[in-house]
């Protein structure tokens, strides 16, 4: 059941590693801060699953930030009502987002292509609007739902955990709080459960039968296959990622907004997988952080920043400089990041990952005879 | 597919020694946090504050005058430039050397007008570059996701340009403050003299932006012109962010209503108050009185995108750079020096804000954030441009007189929009916090 083939495993294992090491090699990019290196992590999470149903089915859904909300906001419920533990509250997360999921599922899977895209749009901007002001007793409107120090938290106080004289209640994990560092690692690890989750999905004869379909669905209907179940399944498999990372989301920070579950979220997720590689295993995963690193450090440096970098030139060159570089950092990181998108979708179709493997294959063509006999060694054995 | 065949032992020696580093690693790196007693103490190195305001999004315009409002501050308080409102403030601990003799430095963000990116932002400055304090906002979302978030990290947090009750109401913080003014207060300064425009016999008719602002700016308002002898006939909400208004406001003309209440701030106010107005609503006679609209809550930036439309229209301001005291004309002096250009009070409230919090720290001769808080809460004072202000201790509010103003029927600049024609004393707009309930919670901060 846990076995995977030793490419998959070689992959596990790297991925691991540099998941786990992120606090140093992120060091001397400035983005070693607890608070961004979960949210590369959640993203990540975010991104995983829903390459499962835009990669693996090539059905694109425009309305995954909704999931991504419902997590959120049962988390947070499961804080004030019964527990400030992660256990519960990203339970809950998880399986109400995929009822939801399977709700919104039923409906728009009726339609492919692009009516499908709209459907879920459609459902996502109602669930947005319904969170932002209709459900207002459930979700707190526009300030986002917060926990408060006199919140029942019935199991809690059943089990007579005191709440610290101090300061506003955190989430825990079996009474070891969760804050900076230990939350970072605590999504870390479920990120690389959920990555170990994907590459079985991607290996197993569920994941040939969703490319079958995004392959051509018509010949997957003559050859006996029902589609539907299948499309339903990865929408609501994607949708308990995403509710997964919702949760991952309250528990490293409690609190839950509508704006998570607007368009533009989804829009990102969206981003994020092609800038990655759609239907890769790391694509995704690289596109979340690119984006989240794009968001919180290029949006941060300013002109103050800019004058210190470009100290080097002669002054009237290192002003010229400054100008031109801070309509493309700060506020205009936006700007950046459109172009990037552009250049990659043009060039690179593949993503990310497709540039990596173009390069991989261009030095592999220069390597010397030896390995090229080694290769054809290999490949006759 | 292969099975997994690779010997065991050396994958576990790799994997171990990977795991190893990496989770010793951030206690190498955050071994600093044993040697202070509080969040981020400065110590020995200057003092940073993070300023993370919205500069793209929604209300960018709005975020982005306040971050001038904030480097100005910096400037005056390191002891750059003419000094501002330092040398009007009343009483001051402040010197124009920096905080507690140190420099103060800054770091930015960009809050996006999101609440999660704001939270995002709060965060790396807290945890990578060390702020000691965080400020700014647009919203009132942006202003309780930061304070509750600053709260759990024992950081303090100056709000920016945040209207709704819940910030210093329902959702109140011990490490949260508020310098601007609410829709409470808009409500209560309002009515006076709208009774004394357009009389206690009127029927008005609500459109409300639908979120969290828009419903207690609606409440509080129509509590006020109630109190008054005025009649609801009707409190309809309108979706955020909507172009057209048309559907919304054709009810009006048939309701027996004759006055319109726009609670709309920012972008739905610069569409719909024009749109009422092309609509002929100013022209009309209802009930044998001229119909008018009135709109509580204006900002310069607002009254200067809806044009035209805004000429004679009642709302109320916490700030407006016209007002005529020492200390007013001299930060209107200072940043028309700076910028070429007259504040708004978004850049007025994010200035005032940190040097109140300089002020406090100087007050209180250290960092820690409980002492600040405690310097901050109570604390009386004067020349910040808004009269004699007190800062509430018992919810974080600041008490001073709120600004009637009407937009200007024949402005000589694009800067004089709106004219100030009343002010309601401190005394009239001073509630009970209790009616908003909401808990501060407890001094001792956590750590970060």
């Amino acid at each position: 059941m846990f076995s995977l083939s030793r490419k998959d495993f070689t992959l596990l294992a790297v991925f691991s590693v540099i998941v786990m090491t992120m606090p140093i090699w992120l060091q001397p990019l400035g983005a070693a801060y607890p608070g961004l290196m979960q949210k590369f992590v959640i993203y990540a999470i975010f991104a995983i699953g829903f390459n499962i149903l835009f990669g693996l089915t090539g059905y694109l859904s425009f309305g995954h930030a909704a999931f991504l909300g419902v997590g959120s906001y049962t988390a947070v419920w499961s804080f004030k009502l019964l527990s400030m533990d992660m256990i519960p509250a990203l339970f809950f997360a998880v399986v109400f987002a995929g009822i939801f999921a399977l709700f919104i599922g039923f409906f728009s899977l009726r339609r492919s292509g692009i009516y499908f895209s709209i459907l879920t749009l459609a459902f996502a901007q109602m669930s947005y609007s319904l969170a932002y002001s209709v459900l207002t007793p459930i979700t707190n409107g526009e300030t986002g739902l917060l926990i408060a120090r006199d919140d029942p938290r019935a199991i809690d106080t059943m089990l007579g955990v005191g709440q610290s004289a101090s300061g506003m209640p955190m989430p825990s994990l079996i009474g070891i709080e969760l804050g900076g560092y230990g939350g970072f690692y605590i999504c870390a690890l479920v990120l690389i459960a959920c990555f170990f989750l994907s590459q079985k999905i991607f290996a197993s004869p569920f994941g040939m039968a969703l490319r079958g379909i995004k392959s051509n669905p018509t010949r997957m209907i003559y050859t006996g296959f029902n589609t539907k179940p299948y499309m339903l399944t990865a929408f609501v498999i994607s949708g308990m990622f995403a509710g997964l990372a919702g949760g991952l989301l309250a528990v490293t920070d409690p609190i839950a907004g509508a704006e998570r579950m607007q368009w533009t979220e989804s829009g990102n997720l969206v981003l994020m997988t092609i800038l990655g590689g759609v239907g890769t295993l790391l694509g995704p995963v690289i596109g979340a952080w690119v984006i989240k690193y794009c968001e919180n450090i290029f949006s941060a440096i300013n002109t103050q920043m800019l004058n210190g970098f470009f100290e080097f030139l002669p002054d009237g060159v290192q002003s010229v400089a400054v100008t031109v570089m801070s309509k493309f950092v700060g506020e205009g990181w936006h700007l950046t990041l459109g172009l990037v998108f552009v250049l990659i979708v043009v060039f690179l179709p593949g993503g990310l990952v497709e540039g990596a493997e173009k390069l991989r294959h261009r030095f592999r063509r220069r390597s010397d005879t030896y390995d090229l006999a080694a290769d054809a060694q290999e490949k006759r054995t | 597919m292969t099975k997994f065949t690779m010997n065991r032992r050396g994958l576990l020696k790799t994997v171990g020694a990977g795991l190893t580093t990496a989770v010793a690693s951030p206690l190498v790196l955050t071994n600093r946090a044993y040697a202070q007693q509080f969040c981020n103490n400065p110590g020995d190195n200057d003092p940073i504050i993070g300023f993370n305001v919205p500069q793209t999004g929604t209300y960018a315009e709005e975020g982005l005058e306040q971050l001038k409002g904030y480097e100005l501050a910096v400037k005056h308080i390191n002891g750059e430039g003419d000094g501002g409102m330092i040398n009007t403030m009343q009483p001051t601990a402040l010197k124009g050397n920096g905080i507690l003799g140190k420099r103060l430095r800054y770091v930015t963000g960009d809050t996006q007008t999101n609440t999660d990116a704001a939270r995002d932002g709060a965060r790396r400055m807290i945890e990578r570059d060390g702020a000691v304090m965080v400020t700014g906002c647009v919203t009132t979302g942006e202003a309780v996701a930061q304070q509750a978030l600053c709260h759990e990290l024992g950081v303090i947090y100056m709000s920016g340009l945040t209207h709704g009750n819940d910030t210093t109401g329902k959702d109140k913080r011990r490490y949260g403050f508020r310098h601007f003014f609410q829709g409470y207060m808009s409500g209560v300064a309002i009515a006076p003299l709208l009774a004394e425009e357009y009389g206690r016999d009127r029927r008005a008719y609500h459109l409300t932006a639908d979120y969290n602002w828009g419903w207690t700016q609606e409440e509080s308002i129509m509590a006020a012109t109630e109190a008054l002898g005025w009649e609801t006939v009707r409190a309809v909400r309108t979706p955020l962010g909507i172009g057209d208004y048309s559907q919304y406001l054709t009810p009006v003309l048939n309701s027996g209503a004759d006055v319109l209440i726009l609670n709309h701030y920012g972008h739905d106010m610069v569409n719909s108050l024009p749109q009422a107005v092309q609509f002929g609503m100013r022209d009309r006679m209802a009930n044998g009185k001229q119909f008018e609209i009135i709109v509580p809550m204006f900002s310069e930036l607002m009254a200067v995108g809806a044009g035209d439309a805004v000429k004679g229209i009642i709302g109320t301001q916490n700030w407006n750079w016209q007002l005529d005291d020492a200390g007013s004309r001299a930060f209107t002096q200072s940043y028309g020096a700076e910028y070429g250009e007259p504040p708004s009070q978004s850049a007025h409230t994010g200035y005032v804000q940190t040097l109140l919090y300089a002020d406090a720290v100087e007050r209180a001769g250290t960092f820690y954030p409980p002492e600040v808080i405690r310097a901050l809460e109570d604390f009386e004072f004067d020349g910040l441009g808004n009269g004699p202000t007190l800062y509430r201790g018992s919810d974080h509010q600041c008490f001073k007189e709120v600004l009637v103003v009407r937009g200007n029927e024949a402005p000589t600049s694009r800067f004089d929009v709106l004219d100030v024609v009343g002010k309601t004393p401190r005394e009239d707009v001073m509630y009970d916090p209790a009616i908003f309930g909401g808990e501060l919670g407890p001094y001792e901060p956590n750590m970060c």
